[in-house]
Formats: structure tokens, sequence, C-alpha cells
């Protein structure tokens, strides 16, 4: 699996940038199962993310 | 004495400067000269909670208890040819950002989203220089749609740099306010965007008030701006006597030549806040981006007490906002009512 924030796998290295408080208002950047990056939708209460490969993720409820 | 000749033959400037902004900003509405805004930014720990204090009777006095709540959405997102240093979206830098449009079935979603929220503007923004015959089509036929849809949310824009003939169609298509931020001081300015000045953004400001749209410009605060330049910045914007000022604190975007910069301290931030109050009593102080990550919840209510009176609630354009649940329930337990629709038109 894939960091959604900087697509590098996930067990490698540190992540410092992918942890905190600025990551935690990123939406999804790069797709989970192979790293491409993803098209991203963000809406007043919401986010989608589209990979070329894998489809469409949304966030499961509005963020607002 | 005019206002402006008032802001520069200032002598009072060394006297405790609180006592000054008290009689000239509270009672008379004379915003603060720059020497004054940076006698406040250089205030001593102590007098934090009296600066916050009176910029909030400021904010009173001259704006009232009504808070303005907007909504924002990215029609065209990435892909922009400029090289604004702080931002995502330009094509130029390595970040993670991809290229997008939002259709008409979309906007019209997010326009409905926004309604819901109890806001009263609704601002489309996309990243380019300036609009194209294919982007001012998809605005018109955008626009078009959320009325037909009967949301009669207002409907600002920000598309970059206008020509005459832009801001014109712009207006026939009922935009009632166009946001282009000055984003920095204009001594400061050359770092931060190397591909226009901000002379250029100051002309399409120019055109926008002249065409009858209310103008709103603000900027982003934690650019490597010296306290001196965050000074000028606000007494550039009172110069510019803009209906509202979009306050933004960086959130440093992986990619950008600015993603190393550490986000500016809440303390800081709302001294700020507090400052561009008394430099602009009159004005219409929003909230934008980065407040969460610099104020968190309690930082977002001091703000509201410290000279803040609009907000944008929800997401942003490529960052997540707290959820606008939380700001109305904030602004509900200030006791401070959301503007209503229709005192806005």
């Amino acid at each position: 699996m894939f960091c959604v924030h900087c697509g590098r796998p996930d067990a490698e290295g540190e992540h410092p940038g992918c942890r905190g408080a600025r990551a935690a208002l990123e939406p999804p950047r790069f797709c989970p199962e192979c790293a491409r990056r993803m098209v991203v939708q963000i809406t007043p209460v919401g986010w989608s993310a589209r990979c070329s490969r894998h489809g469409e993720t949304t966030s499961a409820v509005p963020t607002g | 004495m005019t206002a402006a000749a008032e802001r520069t033959h200032d002598s009072t400037i060394e006297a405790d400067v609180l006592a000054v902004a008290r009689e000239q900003v509270l009672e008379r509405g004379v915003g603060l000269s720059q020497e004054q805004v940076l006698a406040v930014l250089r205030l001593a720990d102590d007098r934090f909670e009296d600066l916050l204090a009176l910029a909030h009777e400021v904010r009173m006095r001259w704006c009232g208890p009504e808070v303005e709540v907007e909504g924002i959405i990215s029609l065209k997102t990435g892909g922009c040819p400029e090289d604004c240093h702080f931002c995502s979206q330009s094509g130029r830098f390595p970040t993670p950002v991809r290229s997008a449009w939002l259709d008409i079935p979309g906007l019209v979603e997010a326009a409905r989203q926004t309604a819901l929220t109890g806001a009263t503007e609704f601002c489309i923004v996309a990243a380019v220089r300036g609009p194209d015959a294919r982007l001012l089509s998809q605005v018109r036929d955008g626009i078009k749609a959320i009325r037909e849809s009967g949301n009669d949310i207002q409907i600002a824009c920000s598309l970059g740099m206008l020509t005459q003939e832009q801001v014109d169609e712009l207006v026939g298509m009922g935009v009632h306010r166009y946001n282009h931020n000055l984003e920095t001081a204009r001594s400061h300015f050359p770092n931060v965007v190397t591909t226009h000045s901000w002379e250029e953004r100051w002309d399409t400001l120019r055109m926008v008030r002249e065409a009858g749209m209310e103008v709103c410009s603000g900027g982003i605060l934690g650019m490597g701006e010296s306290e001196e330049q965050r000074a000028e910045f606000a007494v550039q914007l009172a110069e510019l006597d803009p209906h509202e000022v979009p306050m933004n604190f960086l959130i440093p975007q992986p990619g950008t030549p600015y993603e190393d910069y550490v986000p500016i301290e809440g303390r800081e931030a709302l001294k700020l806040v507090a400052a561009f109050r008394l430099a602009l009593p009159r004005t219409m102080l929003r909230f934008a981006g980065g407040r969460e990550l610099t104020l968190g919840d309690l930082g977002a209510e001091q703000g509201m007490l410290g000279g803040i009176n609009a907000i944008i609630v929800g997401n942003y354009l490529t960052n997540l906002g707290r959820p606008a649940q939380r700001d109305l329930d904030m602004l509900a337990d200030l006791k401070m009512p959301i503007k209503a629709l229709s005192d806005s038109l």
C-alpha cells in the first residue's frame, strides 16, 4: 500500500510530512493501490479523488 | 484634514498606540497609518488582550454584529501558468495537485451545499492567469444553472486578471463581487510572484470597482514578509478600500518553494487580525485558508472576538477546512448572527 499524501510505500521511512496537522487538511492525492497521482475535486463539504486505474473514492461522509 | 492625509501626518505614534486607536479608529473611524500598524504589531505581550478587545469594539461599532458566511469552489484546479510561490496549483512546481475541471452539475451541487450552511456567498474560483473564452463560458453556464436550480445565493468569482471586456461580461452575468488578492505588500510581491506584477493585480481591481462590482482583495500572511511589510500591506489594502479582505495564513504546500516555511503562530496571527481591523475599520475581514492550522478551534473563536466578521466555511480549494457545522455552532455560541441573504440584496 502507498501513502495517499506522498505516494511512497507506506512502510518506507517515517513520512513525517504526511502525518502532521498539515496533512490532516489534505485530501488524498495518490492512489493507495498504485501510487498514481489522482484527480481530486474538493467541494465545500467533501472531496472526490479519481485514479485512472482504480476508480473514484469520496469522503465517506460529507466533511461539513 | 482628509482621512488619507491623517494616515500620513500622524504625530501621535509615540503615544500609547491603543489609546490613539481608541480615539482615531473607534470614535472617528479613521484607520491606522502604516507606522501605527507597525506599533500595534510590536505591542508588548501584556497588551495582547487589550488589542483584541479594541479590535472587536471597532468591528462592532463600524461593521455590526453580523457575520458573512461564504463557501468556495474550484471550477478549474491546477495547471496554472503563474508561479505564485505559495500555490500548489502552479504548473511550474512539482506538487501532487493534478488539473481538474468541475462540470456544471458539480458546480450546482456545490452551490446547493453552500446555501444549506446558511451562507450568502458562493465564490467560483479558477487557477488561471486570466479567464479564456472556455472558462467564461463555463462560468456563464454555471451561474445560469445555479439560478435555474432555484438557488439565489450571491455569486462571486475569482478568475485571475481581467480585461475590461471580461469585467463587463461578469457584470452582465450577475457576478456581484470579484476576488483578486494583492497577496502581500507591494515591496514583497516580487519575492512571491515573478510572472506578473502587483500593479497588474491592482489594475484588475480598479476595473472591477469602476464596473460596479464589489472588490474583494486580501492575501496570505507568513510568506517571509517582514513586520514592516505586514504593516505596509495593511495600509495598501486600506488605500484600495475593498468591500472585503480575506486573511489567509500560509499552509506550506508540498512541492512549492514555500513547502518548508513554518506556519505563523496563533498569537501572531491574532495580532495581525486585530492590526488589520484597526487599519480597515469598515471593511469586511474574512477568516480564510490556514486558520485551522494556525489557530485551531480556540484561536478561531478569539479571532471572531478580535476583529473578524466573515468566514469561509467548509473546505477550501486544495485543502480541507473544519466542518461547516462547527463554525456555525461557534457563531451561535458567540451570539453572532449570520448575515441573511435579504440583507445582501
